[in-house]
């Protein structure tokens, strides 16, 4: 077999060698200085190279070495609390070796490779193991306990294991046929992890959200797509949901997003509280953050890195949320290379590849049984950056044909600062149907009718406004202008939503649901009042229904709401009484 | 490896050569042509394999021949840098326009520039007092920021840039900002405009002028953004500078991209431009920040004019998903006579929330920049119902917020091209404007800054 090649061809990013004996995704070492690639179409005697980093003055006849390994992570203990770039070198290790501006040639870990865990076996000598089956825990942080698995594909009778203090490459354990095993397994990114089957997800993830949560739930295991033109608050809300989502781990990745914005990432994750676990937030993130300046290539390869590192996760039990934001950065870089390839474009220059690249990047969300019979889920929310936020383009299309959720955000709505500026009437999920058991069991038996209730005001809320447009409110019966007031309460008080509030920032479930109650609840008190001759301005400024929403900023909320409709109902009962 | 001269373009197209038989050439690699009349052109390396050579020549292909000698300089492109670039006007290449000596180089940097770790970045949050109200108090620029201006022809942008340039400050701290300043594709008139207010102002002396006129060549625009943020970097990050970039027009550089890509034969994105346009573009906006471990910033403002006024056009729109935040001016409130006419409602800065509050500007500044914002927003969607069903079809709260759109405009954004105010005075203004709506219905104002800042509590 012949490793060695030599370059025939730089154009930007892609780099053809000749005379080396390569297989598709190969990982090759290009040029005297080494640059990480990836081998992505061959002619013949020719092997095209995507390359993870810039090629400037690199020359034909230079030398290429193929590693004959496919791209792959590194997973075992020391991933959590780690911030990557695309292909799994932490941006700490970076810093140190080249300083502050990044530059080429330089390999790194994934992560300490010295470090000592402290191994604690759970399975025996002469214990039969297979795939995936647990054979010892790490406690990697306070709050995750890290599960060493036997590797896919792998599998015996235990011949030796022993607790006590390794590091990742150490041997922990060795089967009866000789294999060994380490806490440290390797695995392609472009392939997905096995599992044993797939379930239909019937558990939804908690955001904080409420309209999220509320009107468009998102189930563990479930996609989403949020798509929206620039300003409306994307990033925000895949922030949100990384910091305060019921996840047990979270994966973010910045892909081709703003390097300010990801240093605030940086700078703020480590000092939040887990709302779930009252531990430190990082403890449960792995962060990989892929500027729009770093390498097109890595930019490629990182939503495959943060993936797999999600699916080894599941693995192990847990409950997966994966951000990807933003998907749209990942499909240009595909179309980058594409277009240096010189390939026949689909729609606007995208590689015709596209939509079966999203729909395969999507589907390895899910909810699974694990190999070792465990229950398991990835959930992948990817930002999707419409150009001019029009979603006829190809990435939203793509993406919208594979989610089953959809948040769409909206301009005007953020230029109203209506926040999360979800746009309630374009929005869907198709969840509730699996989910509503769980609300009903867990939350009330009524919710799923008082989601509807609320939906359908929303609704009515918006052919009313076209005629508002035209006439003026005044110019409506009172009833309808009750309605009126009501759905403003609806996205005032409970869509809107302050992410940057110490309470306001997380809503449960609970609480969401005696809100939308209360809005109800204020709807038929008010009603009743009215048919009883009770004038709609007094109804509508009784004083405790400013305090009920003013309320939802106070820590003490989720007490005090029963009292405050209580109080709300009495005034409005009084506002018949002075007429 | 230089040294040896070339003949063997075989065909030229547009602003490319391209050649056969060379010695392995580097990608990137600075070229130099020699044409048969012995005048010289410069270009760099497109593409490069052991048969083919495609070279981009900056200063157009005009009297390019096949027996045009081409010599590779062995080399990527490099800018002298030094501390005597300050005060300089260079030419879009990097040569001196102003008939000085040459820049003596302390180094020469890659003109690329390599891209900042983000985990090495710090946060930006110390706040710019540009004196312009409407920016100051809505779209706060903060320091390490790039806060493009979105515009059109026939708008007053360059006016905008030059005030912000000569009024730019941090509140409490007489550092000043060394201006580096890049001309892609303006008019000489444009240009001279710039130079004779910075002159006047005496900011010549703090400043680096990187120029590429209308006239110019047009690929050349493809490296002037580079050089000039090479220098800013130098300045910033090597000599403790805060520097302040102003760029214009990006359209025009853009515009080259296209150019070239067109002339490559490339699968075009939408409008024309390359599928590779949002990286090439985040590799210029980027180069903006604070880093760990050095004193200096960047500061990028960028100006672009949109199309046909379309915010949806590639151009703004790639622009819009890389900077953090855009200031638009409206050709409506222009038409009114209205200077600076700064549109707020599509105007952001996304790292305003990490600048403004009590320690930076003062602690109402969010609550009264919100209420601003949302009374406007408002007062604007009520003028369209009132074209529809009369001003006596409002209530009394939609009649007050009707009115103060009209003095947002009138007192607020309006101010002269001098005009310099402080933050507290912008805010001041914002809390007499906003007394002339019933407090009631200005929901967005905390209690307690009411009771402090209302004019009715303070007389």
């Amino acid at each position: 077999m012949n490793n060695e090649g030599v370059i025939y061809r730089i154009s930007g990013p892609v780099v053809t060698a000749t005379g080396m004996q390569a297989g598709m995704y190969d990982v090759v070492r290009v040029g005297h200085e080494g640059l990480m690639g990836e081998v992505i179409e061959l002619h013949g005697d020719k092997a095209v190279i995507q390359v993870y980093e810039d090629t400037s003055g690199i020359r034909p006849g230079e030398p290429v070495l193929n590693t004959r390994e496919t791209l792959s992570v590194a997973l075992g203990p020391g991933l959590l609390t780690q911030i990557y770039d695309g292909i799994q070198r932490p941006l700490a290790t970076l810093e140190e070796v080249m300083g502050v501006f990044i530059t080429r040639g330089v390999d790194a870990d994934g992560f300490d490779m010295e470090r000592k865990w402290t191994f604690e076996a759970v399975a025996s000598a002469g214990d039969e193991v297979v795939s995936g089956q647990v054979i010892g825990n790490v406690q990697e942080t306070e709050t995750i306990v890290h599960k060493i698995m036997v590797p896919p594909g792998k599998g015996g009778t235990v011949k030796s294991i022993s607790s006590g203090d390794y590091n990742v490459t150490e041997d922990v354990c060795t089967l009866e046929d000789g294999t060994t095993m380490q806490m440290m397994q390797k695995w392609p990114v472009r392939t997905p992890r096995p599992y044993q089957q797939k379930y239909a997800p019937d558990t939804p993830l908690i955001t904080g959200m409420r309209i999220l949560d509320f009107l468009f739930p998102l189930a563990k295991g479930g996609a989403a797509g949020i798509p929206g033109p620039f300003g409306s608050g994307k990033t925000v809300t895949q922030q949100s949901l990384a910091k305060y989502s019921d996840a047990q781990i979270v994966v973010y990745i910045g892909c081709g997003e703003r390097g300010n914005e990801m240093t605030e990432v940086l700078d703020e994750f480590p000092h939040l509280i887990d709302p779930n676990t009252g531990k430190p937030l990082m403890n449960r993130t792995v962060m990989i953050a892929n500027t729009s300046n770093m390498p097109v290539a890595a930019r490629e390869a990182s939503v495959y890195t943060g993936i797999t590192i999600a699916e080894y996760f599941r693995d192990m039990g847990y409950d997966v949320a994966l951000m990807a934001d933003s998907t749209s950065r990942w499909a240009e870089a595909m179309r980058e290379i594409s277009s240096r390839l010189e390939e026949m474009p689909g729609e606007e220059g995208y590689p015709a590849y596209l939509s079966s690249r999203i729909a395969e990047f999507y589907e390895r969300a899910g909810r699974v049984q694990t190999l070792n019979g465990d229950d398991g889920s990835v959930t992948v929310i990817g930002a999707v950056s419409p150009p001019g936020g029009d979603v006829s383009e190809p990435v939203s299309q793509g993406t919208l044909r594979i989610v089953k959720v959809f948040w769409g955000l909206d301009a005007g709505l953020a230029r109203q600062r209506h926040f999360p500026a979800i746009n309630w009437l374009g929005s869907y999920s198709l969840y509730p149907p699996s989910l509503d058991q769980w609300f009903r069991d867990n939350i009330s038996q009524d919710y799923p009718e008082i989601r509807t209730a609320i939906s359908g005001l929303l609704q009515i809320e918006a052919e009313l406004q076209e005629i508002v447009q035209l006439v003026g409110s005044d110019a409506l019966p009172v009833d309808q202008q009750l309605t009126l007031e009501v759905a403003r309460m609806i996205r005032e008080y409970f869509l809107q939503q302050n992410g940057f509030h110490d309470v306001d920032a997380f809503c449960s479930v609970e609480l969401h649901y005696k809100m939308a109650k209360a809005i109800l609840t204020f709807q038929e008190s008010a009603k009743n009042a009215m048919a009883a001759g009770a004038d709609l301005q007094d109804v509508v400024n009784v004083p405790s229904r400013t305090d009920l929403m003013r309320g939802r900023f106070e820590a003490t909320y989720g007490d005090d709401i029963d009292a405050l409709v209580e109080k709300m109902n009495e005034e409005i009962a009084a506002a018949v009484e002075e007429n | 490896m230089s040294g040896k001269e070339y003949r063997t373009i075989t065909d030229v197209k547009g602003p490319l050569v391209f050649l056969n038989k060379t010695e392995p050439v580097a990608f990137g690699e600075i070229v130099q042509l020699r044409l048969n009349n012995g005048t010289t052109k410069n270009g760099q390396v497109l593409d490069t394999s052991d048969e083919l050579v495609v070279v981009q020549v900056f200063e157009g292909t005009a009297g390019v021949d096949l027996n045009t000698g081409v010599k590779f300089m062995g080399d990527v492109f490099k800018l002298p840098v030094s501390d005597d670039l300050i005060g300089r006007i260079l030419d879009g290449a990097g040569r001196p326009r102003d008939g000085g000596p040459d820049i003596v180089a302390e180094e020469n940097a890659d003109i690329i520039g390599a891209a900042i770790n983000p985990y090495s970045r710090r946060s930006p949050h110390d706040f710019i007092q540009t004196g312009i109200s409407a920016i100051d108090c809505c779209t706060t620029l903060v320091r390490g920021q790039k806060l493009p201006i979105f515009s059109a022809s026939g708008l007053p942008h360059n006016d905008i840039a030059l005030q912000i340039a000569r009024q730019a400050k941090l509140t409490g701290s007489d550092e000043e900002f060394i201006v580096v300043f890049c001309a892609m594709g303006i008019t000489a008139e444009e240009f001279n405009f710039f130079r004779s207010d910075l002159e006047r102002t005496g900011a010549l002396e703090n400043a680096v002028l990187f120029v590429n006129l209308a006239d110019d060549p047009a690929v050349e625009r493809i490296i002037t953004p580079r050089l000039a943020l090479t220098a800013a970097e130098y300045l910033a990050f090597e000599k403790d500078y805060h520097v302040l970039v102003i760029y214009t027009d990006m359209t025009n550089y853009c515009d080259a991209l296209r150019q070239i890509g067109a002339a490559r034969e490339e699968v075009p994105g939408r409008r024309g431009y390359p599928g590779y346009m949002y990286t090439d573009l985040a590799m210029l906006y980027e180069r903006a920040g604070i880093v760990k471990n050095k004193k200096g910033s960047i500061t990028q403002f960028p100006i672009l004019t949109m199309p046909g006024d379309d915010i949806t056009h590639p151009i703004p729109d790639l622009s819009g998903y890389i900077t953090e935040g855009q200031i638009v001016i409206s050709r409506e409130l222009h038409q009114q006579g209205i200077y600076p006419p700064i549109n707020v409602l599509p105007s952001l800065s996304r790292l305003m929330g990490s600048c403004i509050g009590e320690k930076t500007t003062r602690e109402d500044h969010k609550s009264v920049s919100d209420q601003m914002y949302a009374a406007y927003a408002q007062g604007r969607e009520l003028r369209g119902l009132v074209a529809i069903v009369g001003e006596d079809a409002l209530n009394e709260r939609d009649k007050q917020l009707l009115d103060f759109s009209g003095v947002f405009e009138d007192k607020f954004l309006r101010q002269s091209r001098d005009e310099d105010r402080t933050i507290a005075e912008t805010l001041d203004l914002c809390w007499t404007l906003l007394s002339q709506i019933d407090t009631k219905y200005l929901v967005r104002l905390d209690q307690k800054w009411i009771e402090k800042y209302h004019p009715d509590n303070r007389a």
